[in-house]
This record gives C-alpha cells, structure tokens and sequence, in this order.
C-alpha cells in the first residue's frame, strides 16, 4: 500500500466532510433527536410508556444512527460519483491499487459513523433526562461493539453503494433499509420477540440485531439482552462477509 | 526521458453495456438470433495493434463507437482488456505487480468532465497532486503554476459545479498535468468546445509536447487530427484501417485533389478530353459544374486552361479542395466520419 497517497485520498474526505459540516451533522443527529424526543419525552411523560424504556432505547438509537450514517457516508456519494459525476475516476487513477481506495471509503465512513454514535449518548441522554439509566462499567466492550458497527454500517455503504443503481435509491431505503431497522431490535430487545418464534428466529439474520443487542449488552446491562460476545462474534463475522462483497462489487464498478 | 505506448493485439468484448465513456454510436449486440437475447456481446476492439513513439503526438481519429475510448480505458487501467497486451514504457498495464508504475507514468483526461464537485478548482490540483505523493509545497507552487497558463485564475478558489463547458476542460487538464505525467491521455478534449478555447487547448498540448512528452488524443474531429497530430491511426468498428502522418495519409489516395470547375458549356467530348489528362482520374457532372478527382491539384489548372481555349470554352470559376482525411475515411469505409 501507498501510505501516502492513502493519507491523501483521507484528506480529501475530511476536507469534504468539514465542508459540508453542517449538512453532515443535521442529516446525522436530527433523526435520532426527533425520535428521541417522540418516545422519550411524549411516550414516556403521556405515560403511554414506562420511564425505563428510556434506557432502554438508547442504544438502539445509536445504533441506528451508526448505521445510517456509515450507510449516508458511503453509499450515496459512491452511488453519484461511480454513475453520475464520476468525481471518483480521478482518485482510481491515483498511484495506489484501487482496492485501497474502497478500504479508505471504509475507514471515512466508521469515522463518520463513530461520531455519530458517539454524539447520539450526550444529546439523548441530555433530551430524555431525568431517567435515563446508563453505564459505562465495560468501556472496552462497548467501544469494540461501536467499532463493530461502525464498520458494519460503512463497508454495508460500500457494498450498497457499488451495487444500486441511481434509479434505485428510493428502492434501497424501503426495500433495505427500512426492514433492517424495523426487525433490528433497535425499538425493543430481541427477548421481546419471543411471541414471535419464527420471526425471532428469522431476524438473527439481521446485523442491526447484534448492533442493537451488544450495545444495550454494554450500555444497559440492565435489560435482557443477547451475550456481548455472541453480538461481536456475528457482527465480526458479518463485517468481513459484507466488507468481502463490498470490495469485490468495487472491483468489477472500478474496472470494466 | 520520454514515454512510449505499445500496445498488441488488443480485444476487448463487452458482456454488459460498457461504460458510458466507451459508448459511441448506438451498439447493436452481435449474433442477433432471437433466442439469444440474453446473451450481450460487444465487440469494440478486435485485434488492435499500435506503437506510439516517446514525444509523439498520436491521433486516434474514428467516429463514434469505433473503439478509441476503450484503447485509452485499457491503456489508463480503467479497462481490461479481454485479450492481447499493452505497454507504458517499459511497463504492462494489466499486470497487477506494474500497474501503479504505470499508474505514475499517466495523465488522463476523460471524455465526459469528472472534476470533484466537492473541492474548488484550487483544491481538486492540490489534492490530485497529494494523490500522486507530492510535497505540499510543490503542490502548491505547482497549482499556481498552471491556474495561471490555463487561465483559471478569476475561477480558482469557486467550485467548479457552475463552470462552463470550456472551463471545465481546461481545470481537467490542468488536473491531468499537475503530476507532471510523461504520457498524457486526451480522450475527445475538443468535443463541445468553442472555438476559441480549442485553439487555447492545442497550443497548451503542443507546448506540452514540446517538453518531450507523449501525448495520444483521440478525436472524430479531422481537423484535431490533422492540426494537431504527428501521426495518426484511423479507427473503425474496432480496427485499425490506417496509420501514418495526416500528410501521407491524405494523399495516399488516388484521385485526393478535387476540383471544383464551372465552364461556359461543356460537351461530353470536353469532358473525356478533360478526364484524359494526366493525373485525373474521375470526371464528374455536378450540378451547374465539372468535378474532377485528380492526383494533383493546382498544377493541372494551365493544362485545364489550355485545353478549354483550345476549345473554345470559358472557365468561370475554379475551386481546389485539398486532399482532406474526411476523404481519407470516405474512401476507406464508403462511409463519412460525421455520420
């Protein structure tokens, strides 16, 4: 690898992402906010639901707005550049295997998808307080989760982005994305599906799950909640199985 | 040193519809039985062969569809070829252990503009010239070097998203060069632009040239050729039907020169006394006047002269058409480069 050449390509991204900072921090924290504000504050105080949920949606927040940020980050500019405004011919001809070029999409990407992970805890915890019951006794573990995650939600924007046309944007929100987060365990734990034996069973196959389940396992312990290993055992898996793909799809859109 | 380009026997079958860059004229898959349909196959290159000499300027002249894009997408590694090799310098494109070195060696300039949106113009030479591992130093006395020979200095620190046509273009080559490159792609640089700024465009080619490095362009626009070019391949469906300098090639053909000549009246025994002079070799009835194709152009005039006094007939007016590539092609294909 051109580890210069590579620090460059990064330059470029974060050049871009200062730019468009404002954009990028709206697109980022206003979803999670408004949900935060709908089930945390008006469910809650209406009490339609009870105080502790509050705690109990947090970390399912934050990882959907991992998830969509990584997803945002990469996959939207890769689908304009690669079909639209081909910005990207330029870089894939920088001295360097175009591989790595995808792997620097990645790394943009889990930034992107760590900070907005990160800044999800502090707002929400700030909106839905008092009540909200967080612990920060296993930092590792919940760092390596956040990690995890991260690079679920930026190599799946590598893998969605070099494999939707620009027709099917629209398509890959509620056809992708839209189930993923609805059976992702984000609004409730997994323990809850157990009226639901065939779909409990069924959306093991979902990565939000282990997203979902490894944060709250780290986060609120207090809840049930699938083993932090098992979660970052599948998410492992799963990263590597979509990041695999994701550079494969990248190959064959880079070089006809 | 100057870079030359080589490449052999180049195939390349497009399976799927190539990309955008490569798609010329409408192409039809090959085979054509209904039953298969599904079966997509594309033939643009078939069995390229072509040396381009270090410092050259070489044309790939052709219409569209007949296969230039994908020669430079295989030569810039966007491409891979389906079979056959090609070289930068020393080095073979599509093997993977050389590829960055030819990666090093190039400039490329795509048919269809792909500034980054994202940066200002300043910005998009800055970080090509990060990309390439130069000082930041550099990069910068570089950038300014060429944002004042391209003229870009009013537009050099806007985005390039409301840039017209023209700008464009010259902010992509000055991106191409900004590494300072020692084999400089053009793919159809002059397509879309005004006049003026062709002219601009050319000198800043040739000037670049002229530091001894190789430069392949392609164009459908014979003028570019010929201006242009040291020597040049014609192109079509995907084969090389000739090569050689505009000169030679122009006058390769009998019967290049074309006479445009309108007499007073003519008879048929005028005209067969016309078409037996030496060097004509076709005799044509246009309308209100005479064609005649002929291997020389103004040095048949007096005998032309001669003959009409000897016979009593009035020239009134004489035109002389050059040999030009666009009869170049004609004759070759039977078809016109514009179509």
């Amino acid at each position: 690898m051109n580890g210069q050449t590579f620090m460059a390509l990064l330059g470029r991204d974060v050049r871009v992402a200062r730019r468009n900072f404002v954009r990028v921090v709206v697109l980022n924290l206003l979803q999670p906010m408004l949900f935060v504000f709908v089930f945390g504050q008006i469910m809650t105080r209406s009490g339609l639901m009870a105080d502790s949920y509050k705690s109990l949606l947090l970390p399912g927040i934050i990882a959907i707005s991992m998830v969509m940020s990584g997803i945002q980050a990469v996959a939207m500019p890769l689908i304009a550049e690669f079909q639209f405004t081909r910005e990207i011919e330029d870089r894939l001809l920088a001295p360097i295997n175009v591989r790595w070029l995808a792997v620097e999409k990645v790394v943009a990407g889990m930034v992107q998808a760590m900070v907005a992970g990160l800044v999800v805890i502090p707002t929400g915890w700030l909106m839905m307080s008092p009540g909200v019951d967080l612990s920060f006794r296993t930092p590792i573990s919940f760092l390596l989760i956040a990690l995890l995650v991260a690079l679920f939600s930026s190599a799946g924007g590598l893998l969605l982005g070099c494999s939707v046309g620009q027709t099917e944007i629209g398509l890959m929100f509620s056809l992708v994305l839209a189930p993923l987060i609805s059976f992702g365990c984000a609004y409730y734990p997994w323990s809850a599906l157990k009226s639901f034996p065939i779909l409990q069973k069924v959306v093991l196959l979902n990565p939000l799950v282990y997203a979902s389940e490894g944060l709250r396992g780290s986060l609120v312990p207090q809840f049930p909640h699938l083993p932090v290993a098992v979660a970052m055992g599948a998410l492992a898996l799963i990263d590597l199985l979509i990041l695999a793909l994701g550079l494969i799809q990248f190959q064959k859109k880079a070089v006809s | 040193m100057s870079v030359g380009i080589r490449i052999q026997d180049l195939r390349k079958v497009y399976h799927t519809p190539p990309p955008m860059a490569a798609r010329g004229a409408p192409l039809l898959p090959v085979g054509g039985r209904s039953r298969d349909k599904k079966k997509f196959e594309v033939v643009a290159l078939d069995g390229v062969s072509l040396e381009v000499q270090p410092g050259e300027i070489f044309g790939l002249l052709g219409p569209n569809g007949a296969g230039k894009s994908t020669t430079v997408g295989i030569l810039t590694t966007r491409s891979r070829p389906t079979s056959g090799q090609a070289w930068v310098g020393e080095y073979d494109v599509w093997n993977s252990r050389q590829q960055l070195a030819v990666k090093r060696l190039i400039g490329v300039v795509a048919q269809r503009p792909n500034l980054d949106y994202s940066l200002t113009a300043r910005e998009i030479l800055l970080f090509h010239g990060a990309y390439f591992g130069l000082g930041s130093a550099v990069c910068l006395k570089r950038a300014q070097e060429l944002i004042e020979q391209f003229k870009l200095t009013e537009h050099a620190d806007r985005m390039p998203l409301g840039f017209s046509g023209g700008l464009m273009q010259r902010l992509s080559i000055a991106r191409a060069m900004m590494h300072d490159p020692e084999v400089l792609f053009l793919d159809e640089p002059s397509a879309g632009l005004d006049p003026q700024t062709r002219l601009l465009l050319w000198e800043l080619v040739r000037e670049y040239n002229r530091r001894g490095k190789t430069i392949l362009l392609t164009t459908h626009n014979m003028e570019e050729a010929d201006e242009v070019c040291h020597r040049i391949a014609i192109i079509d469906h995907g084969r090389i039907i000739a090569l050689g300098n505009p000169k030679e090639l122009k006058t390769s053909i009998a019967g290049a020169y074309l006479l445009r000549l309108r007499f007073s009246c003519t008879s048929p025994e005028f005209l067969r006394s016309l078409e037996s002079l030496p060097g004509v070799r076709e005799v044509r009835g246009a309308d209100g006047g005479t064609d005649v194709y002929a291997d020389r152009g103004g040095a048949l005039i007096p005998e032309i002269v001669n003959m009409a006094a000897a016979s009593q007939v009035e020239i009134h007016d004489v035109n002389i058409s050059e040999p030009s590539l666009e009869n170049f092609f004609l004759h070759h294909t039977g078809r016109s480069l514009r179509e």
